[in-house]
């Protein structure tokens, strides 16, 4: 049986190979749906590989856990709605960080087992030699592992908590941000503690008490930290909880001995955290900023905005559309909870039938996660290549004969370039204020999610087109079509 | 066996390795990249698995089972999430996708 751990190694070694290449090939949108096809034939390698270890107890249990996890996860996973993938990938993510949590606490129990804290019973240790002669472990944690094995177990524990909370707020379970004085300091003193008591652990002084005040201590860091962040904030939190993860996942793959969950955690780890600062930066916040200050906190009064919304009625606005050369569709959260994604997609397929040209534009945040509001049009069936990044856009403005914005607010507020005293000041924006016309379908005349007055209601070349999303973009394809005759 | 300074050679060229796949990629994929970056480390799961296998009081043995539970739950939630979201993804060229126009 001596080529079986040759054999497991090199499916480990494929399943790596497979993670990269994955998602390297998730990184192009032509390919990218063959990326996770890979990386699933990878991680379905690596779960059968691991099945044949040799010295495996439990073998009945972990097949029992392997399949509920599964089937619960494929069924909900199968399920959900589009608008609501972000908690979705908070939910799964936070799991993952409890089963790093999970690995490391099993090693440290049975660490303070062996070392004679708990029974005196060395011989069963989960890290006994024998037992992990395959994965080449020595006999004992060495002090580098153990140190690893707790900071990925706290990693893991903070990851787990946290996404939990941003799961259920995204979900609509807890509305309110939680915030009381001196929080700060709070959070700094469990940190501080789970810290010290993690240094307690990593040092060998483990016992069962120990072990629990550590986990209890990270759990609730994990939670505290995440109750303060508003709704809006959410996705840069999640980026860095599934960056947490993957640290988690490597350092306890190290204590492991297993080079799959190394290489794939650690690649996770620095895509999340350089996907977290893009997200942090376009949002022009950064990433202490989200976690550690309030929104809004700039001081100074904000610049009065003078003239008057012009409203507009459906009919004159699709008829601005119907003649135009070229029309840039500007979507935003809004379209999203209103679900008129696939009545945009009609209106815009009649106006491209007519001749003119249609594109859409995107923020770099619209939707509640960088890329969430391209998935959303693609569930509509909008091709990618009509999309547009807002850098390619935003040149484009000035030759735009209609600019329609449904359902954002912020992201086209040129605010955010003229008043250094307004809180998204230095944002980058869609220079939607630079069509020649410019069409902003609105529920009504209020602000928006940041509660900042938009410059752009009140420009000359803005025309208002109150009412409901879906309700809206409902007559224009109406209009459209009695154009049409 | 995986010596110190070995392992630390593994995280630097794994951390650049993750670093440029993701600096290359277009703002349209950050979302489903971190979801299946999200199930990458759903390999949490094969560690999961070998904690259980090597767990043997009852105690250990119940943290292991919750640990494979969640791992499996990252996993197979990861991979569907992704999977529904890349799989809308279609160009407007002819012959790319079946509802091309």
């Amino acid at each position: 049986m001596s080529w079986l751990p040759t054999i497991i190694k090199a499916c480990y070694f494929l399943a790596a190979l497979l993670f990269i290449l994955g998602l390297k090939r998730m990184s192009s949108p032509r390919t990218a749906r063959g990326g996770i096809v890979w990386a699933g034939y990878g991680m379905l390698l690596a779960v059968l590989a691991t099945f044949f270890l040799p010295d495996m107890h439990n073998r009945g249990l972990i097949i029992a856990a392997v399949l509920i996890g599964v089937s619960a996860a494929w069924w909900t996973g199968r399920r959900v709605a589009m608008t609501a993938m972000p908690q979705m990938v908070a939910l799964y993510n936070g799991m993952g960080g409890g089963a790093a949590a999970a690995i490391g606490a099993v090693e440290l129990i049975g660490y303070a087992r062996s070392s004679g804290l708990l029974h005196a019973v060395p011989d069963t240790s989960p890290l006994r030699p024998e037992a992990w002669a395959v994965n080449g472990l020595p006999p004992a944690l060495s002090p580098t592992e153990l140190a690893l094995g707790v900071l990925g177990a706290l990693i893991g524990a903070v990851s787990f908590s946290g996404s939990m909370i941003a799961f259920a707020k995204l979900q609509g379970w807890m509305d309110k941000r939680f915030v009381f004085p001196g929080q700060r300091a709070v959070n700094l003193l469990l940190l501080a503690a789970a810290v010290v008591v993690g240094v307690l652990l990593a040092i060998g002084h483990a016992s069962p008490a120990l072990i629990a005040a550590f986990f209890a201590l990270a759990l609730a860091f994990g939670l505290m930290m995440t109750l303060p962040i508003g709704g809006a904030d959410m996705p840069v939190v999640i980026s860095l909880y599934n960056a947490f993860t993957g640290l988690a996942v490597s350092f306890e793959g190290f204590v492991l001995g297993n080079e799959a969950m190394i290489i794939a955690g650690m690649v996770v780890g620095a895509a999340g955290t350089l996907l977290t600062q893009l997200m942090a930066k376009a949002m022009n916040r950064s990433i202490g900023n989200v976690l550690f200050g309030s929104f809004g906190a700039a001081g100074g009064e904000a610049q009065a905005i003078e003239g008057a919304q012009k409203p507009v009625d459906a009919a004159d606005a699709a008829v601005m559309m119907a003649y135009a050369e070229r029309v840039v569709i500007v979507p935003g959260y809004g379209l999203a909870v209103a679900q008129a994604q696939h009545k945009v997609w009609e209106f815009a397929q009649l106006l491209i039938k007519r001749g003119v040209k249609v594109k859409f534009a995107i923020h770099p945040v619209a939707g509640r996660m960088p890329g969430h509001m391209n998935v959303l049009l693609a569930e509509a069936g909008v091709p990618y290549d009509l999309i547009a990044d807002m850098d390619d856009i935003n040149p484009e403005f000035p030759a735009t004969d209609v600019a329609l914005v449904i359902g954002a607010n912020d992201v086209v507020n040129p605010v955010a370039k003229t008043d250094p005293a307004s809180p998204i000041y230095g944002m980058p924006i869609l220079d939607v204020v630079n069509a020649k016309q410019v069409i902003v379908i609105k529920r009504g005349k209020g602000t928006g999610f940041a509660g900042i007055e938009n410059a752009l209601f009140y420009a000359d070349n803005t025309r208002m087109l109150y009412g409901d999303g879906q309700a809206a973009v409902g007559e224009l394809v109406n209009e459209v079509k009695a154009i049409d005759g | 066996m995986i010596d110190g300074f070995l392992a630390l050679y593994i995280f630097m060229l794994a951390a650049f390795t993750g670093y440029e796949i993701i600096a290359r990629v277009p703002v349209i994929l950050h979302t489903p990249l971190m979801s299946g970056s999200n199930f990458v480390h759903g390999i949490v799961l094969v560690g999961a698995m070998i904690a259980l296998g090597h767990a043997n009081t009852p105690f250990e043995i119940a943290i292991g089972f919750v640990g494979v539970l969640l791992g499996a739950g990252n996993a197979a939630g990861g991979y569907v999430v992704t999977e529904r979201m890349l799989e809308m993804f279609k160009s407007s060229k002819p012959g790319a996708g079946k509802e091309a126009k």
